[in-house]
């Protein structure tokens, strides 16, 4: 799993039918201390997570399927909740 | 999943045999901003996406799904077209 921000919504009429009433989030992963990191990637969203807010989020095909509950669907990542905080110890 | 722009496709005669059939289209990943990031990949298309359009794309063996049972040889797969993103 990977600590993201949510940063925009994606609208698509056009689409696969798994994809039917799912909402797309625009994530940018981040750093443990809020730094972007690499490329802004679509998430679906099973949790209603909203622009501006800490999520975490899977980066594979068979967990994000099962966050958004259909088996089979053509996803890759998904937003799975939104986190309050986190602690780092060193 | 990224968005990407469909910038073109690809013919091919001599392939795989699950792929025929199949749409192969040229894609270039867009940042959150619409402007061009990474390098350009080839996907299968599994909407009726063409040339010009704004379209988001799976990575990974999911690429195949929306052709089950017909075990699609793929790694990238268009599987909605944008009508619009927002930022916050």
């Amino acid at each position: 799993m990977q600590l993201a921000r949510v940063i925009g919504t994606v609208v698509a009429t056009q689409k696969h039918p798994k994809f039917e009433g799912a909402k797309l989030l625009l994530v940018q992963p981040t750093t443990v201390d809020d730094q972007p990191r690499g490329v802004p990637l679509l998430a679906v969203d099973s949790v209603g997570a909203g622009v501006s807010e800490k999520v975490l989020i899977v980066i594979e095909g068979r967990a994000a399927g099962e966050a958004l509950g259909r088996k089979g669907a053509p996803v890759d990542a998904a937003v799975i909740g939104i986190v309050d905080h986190v602690d780092v110890t060193e | 999943m990224q968005l990407a722009k469909v910038i073109g496709d690809v013919v091919m005669t001599r392939k795989d045999e699950n792929l025929t059939g199949v749409k192969l289209l040229v894609l270039q990943p867009l940042a959150a901003d619409g402007s061009n990031i990474g390098r350009t990949l080839v996907a299968v298309d599994a909407v009726g996406a063409g040339v010009g359009e704004t379209v988001f794309f799976v990575r990974g063996k999911e690429a195949s799904f929306p052709f089950y049972p017909t075990e699609v040889p793929a790694d990238a797969g268009i599987v909605g077209i944008v009508d619009h993103w927002d930022l916050g």
